[in-house]
């Protein structure tokens, strides 16, 4: 019965979503009031009926119901609970079930959080909005029902893939998926701004809020993955350029420069054009992600569909949606290009700078992960492009915006001299570029990129509390609490900026230290890697709850210290699909990494073994952890002050 | 300077770095293209010999050898019409089997053999790397190896 209601749930709700978007365009053109409620309450109403398919769904997961094919390909009686919540988006029909019922979430978010725009934008954002649950939710219901039955029933299924067995695939789909869905959001203000051709400081106030908590959650999902990739995987990488990760990586760039042109336009009513542009491009880009993910064009764990119906599917959805945003644009963009000029040597133009880099560093991983693609499509021959070219272009690219993180804090808004901008600066430029230099030396080995990347993050930490500094040394009040008093969009640019520069410290320690030794260990053995000794004491074997596993025992002494690490890193084999897995075993520190993973048995006693000590690894992930902390700390301060203006008024 | 001057100063610094960039970009790119060949394609000598390229088929059931040393491997890439025999050391991937279907890349070295600096086979048990899939449907020996596999994965 279940996958029966999910089915119907799911008919209901397409058909909801129709009288969403059609009621509420239709209201917002003939100015009917009632047509515009009917719009909103159809977005309501989609809303519990998509959570009772994505419901229905995880019920038939938990019932082990193998007479739902879906089920059946993606769970097993065996896998544990929480495995089979990862199994609802483990495979392609539930993870667009679960994209869908994401939108729905934004869409009655939007229509919740709307009460103070005027009643035809409102109408107008709730039909865009429903617009594009329409071309979803056929796509589910049309290509990739999870509901389908399988006849007879399987008697078990044939498991959730190893890899995806993680604790990490509970948080990391969802979470990417709030990201990428909720620049839907910024697309729809986008959209009907056009419609309405009215653009102001309001207007950007609002779509800032939303793009902040849309980047907010795609800058979390991608540190998620990527630290999912760095343990599961099991051989210690972190960022592989894989399409799939560019994917969602170029959402993230434009998002972020997306945010940067917003503020320029909540404060100077500058940008409008270019703004707008940037976040149709976004949401674009995240379609574009999803087609690229799901449609069976690339290969990878993301990878499930082979079937050409439903890539072609996404395709046309993809045209339909960017194509009528860009000809909506190129028809609308004059009536709102009235913006307020600013003088060249200002902090728009160096925000402006900023948005250009994003976008040429967009450009570039799009050329390098469409490209293959379309030579393939083309017929011309297959081809690959390596991770040196990612690794070669981003640091050009990107350290002229890094450099312009501590210039454009320090210029005034609209005007200001850049004589008098670097004469503030001198401090922190000789401050980093000594400490970048000496520590570099005191490591021991002259590595130029060391000390670029150590300069580039000493400069955004060392203009960035001067800055604060300089706010706070005429108040009265103590330290804390006056760095406390400041507003929050600046304390929130603040942490995100010391999280880019705490990035790039992680960064640039583990590309220039990192030590990995791969060889061949005895039982018994003991072997010296940097600064430690490990001694390979034996293996057990391991039952799990549905796998076994051969696990190691590894001992890990530092020169200096008294205790030793115990690693125990493991091969397990799956029974359900007779697969092998290496679990990697990982000491995780505050400024190193210990990292074992164990590759397979070379005669009865020894082992090949991938070792690793990977310094100051966890910085990489708390650097993007902080910068989503500051587009939370903006966004308290930004619904903060749209309560306090709405009061005003 | 006049503000029309400071304007035009402005564009061209932009066009320059812009300029710059793509030149950076695309040269680059050029340099890291990694082309693929099947094993037939290189046995007729159409594969570069002086930089990296992959090669895509399946692993010859019964040509894996390990050294019980240290972590050098040798085994046969197949089509089912050329054999190219590779080396290898390092650790191989979980899903790397007998029988399956593989990518490797490097280079070959001066006595004819293929030197693989990175063994790729992907996620999931059924999978067929699309490479080694093109490979094999060139030597139109795709169905009668690999059937079964391919219906698997087509449910």
């Amino acid at each position: 019965m279940t996958p029966e209601i999910g089915n119907l749930a799911l008919s209901l709700a397409l058909i909801i979503t129709i009288v969403q978007a059609g009621a509420s365009f239709w209201g917002a053109y003939v100015k009917s009031e009632l047509l515009m409620d009917i719009g909103l309450s159809a977005s309501r109403t989609q809303f519990i009926f998509s959570a009772i398919a994505f419901l229905s769904l995880a019920f038939s997961f938990y019932m082990n119901d193998f007479s739902v094919l879906y089920v059946a390909e993606n769970s097993n009686a065996s896998l544990p609970i929480q495995f089979k919540l990862a199994a609802i988006w483990g495979g392609h029909e539930g993870s667009i079930l679960l994209w869908a019922t994401i939108l729905s979430i934004w869409t009655v978010a939007v229509s919740i959080f709307s009460k103070q725009l005027p009643r035809m934008f409102r109408a107008r954002l709730v039909g865009t909005m429903g617009s594009i649950s329409i071309g979803f939710l056929s796509f589910i219901l049309f290509t990739s029902n999870p509901f389908e039955r399988l006849i007879p029933a399987a008697i078990n299924g044939r498991d959730l893939n190893p890899l995806l067995q993680d604790p990490g695939m509970v948080f990391h789909p969802p979470v990417l998926y709030m990201g990428y869905v909720g620049f839907s959001v910024a697309f729809a203000f986008a959209i009907s701004a056009l419609i309405s051709g009215e653009l102001n400081k309001e207007w950007a106030k609002w779509t800032q809020q939303w793009t902040l908590l849309a980047w907010l959650f795609l800058t979390l999902g991608i540190a998620f993955g990527s630290k999912w990739a760095y343990y599961e995987l099991g051989w210690g990488g972190w960022w592989f350029w894989d399409a799939v990760e560019n994917a969602s990586f170029m959402p993230w760039l434009v998002g972020t420069a997306l945010i940067h042109s917003l503020s320029v336009t909540e404060k100077r009513n500058a940008f409008k054009v270019w703004t707008v542009l940037l976040a149709i491009l976004a949401f674009a880009l995240c379609l574009m992600g999803t087609f690229l993910v799901r449609s069976g064009v690339l290969t990878s764990v993301h990878a499930f569909a082979s079937d050409p119906k439903r890539g072609i599917y996404i395709l046309i959805l993809l045209s339909l949606v960017i194509g009528s945003g860009f000809v909506l644009f190129a028809m609308r963009a004059a009536s709102i290009a009235k913006g307020e000029s600013f003088e060249l040597i200002s902090r728009e133009t160096f925000l402006l700078s900023n948005n250009m880099i994003f976008m040429t560093a967009a450009g570039s991983v799009m050329l390098g992960t469409l490209y293959p693609l379309f030579l393939d499509a083309l017929g011309l021959g297959k081809v690959s492009v390596g991770p040196p070219y990612f690794d070669t272009i981003f640091v050009p690219i990107m350290a002229p915006a890094i450099i312009l993180i501590g210039i454009s804090i320090f210029s005034g808004c609209k005007h200001s001299l850049l004589i008098q901008v670097l004469k503030k600066l001198n401090i922190c430029l000789i401050t980093s570029i000594a400490m970048a230099v000496s520590i570099t030396f005191l490591l021991g080995q002259w590595k130029p990129m060391v000390t670029l990347g150590l300069f580039m993050s000493f400069w955004i930490l060392s203009t960035a509390f001067y800055h604060i500094y300089l706010q706070t040394r005429q108040s009265a009040k103590n330290t804390i609490s006056s760095i406390l008093a400041l507003p929050r969009s600046y304390q929130g640019m603040m942490i995100a900026h010391i999280g880019v520069a705490v990035f790039i410290i992680g960064v640039t320690m583990i590309k220039g230290y990192e030590i990995n030794k791969d060889t061949v260990l005895k039982i018994g053995e003991k072997i010296a890697v940097g600064s430690y000794i490990f001694s390979f004491n034996n293996i057990t074997t391991v039952n799990g709850a549905n796998y076994i596993a051969s696990r190691g025992n590894f001992t890990a002494f530092k020169n200096d210290a008294q205790k030793a690490l115990i690693l125990e890193p493991e091969k397990r084999i799956y029974a359900a699909q007779n697969s092998q897995m290496t679990e990697a075993a990982i000491s995780s520190g505050v400024f190193e990494d210990v990292y074992i993973s164990m590759s397979e048995q070379i005669n009865h006693n020894s082992w090949s073994v991938r070792i690793y000590i990977k310094p100051f690894a966890n910085w990489i992930w708390a650097g993007c952890i902080l910068m989503a902390i500051g587009a939370g700390v903006a966004l308290i301060g930004k619904k903060y002050n749209l309560a306090q203006s709405n009061k005003q008024n | 300077m006049k503000q029309r001057h400071k304007r035009m100063v402005f564009f061209i610094a932009v066009v320059i770095a812009a300029g710059l960039a793509a030149w950076l970009i695309l040269k680059s790119f050029r340099n890291n293209l990694v082309f693929f060949f099947t094993p037939t394609e290189v046995k007729n000598g159409v594969a570069p010999s002086d930089q990296d390229f992959r090669i895509g088929g399946l692993v010859k059931t019964g040509s894996l050898e390990r050294s019980n040393q240290d972590m050098q491997v040798r085994f046969i890439v197949t089509d089912n019409l050329n054999n190219i025999s590779i080396s290898y050391s390092g650790i191989l991937p979980d899903l790397f089997k007998e029988g399956k279907g593989v990518v490797v890349q490097g280079h070959q070295n001066a006595n004819g053999e293929f030197e693989a600096s990175q063994v790729l086979a992907k996620h999931d048990e059924n999978y067929m790397p699309p490479e080694a899939a093109e490979a094999l449907k060139q030597t139109k020996s795709l169905h009668e190896i690999t059937g079964s596999t391919l219906i698997n994965s087509e449910k």
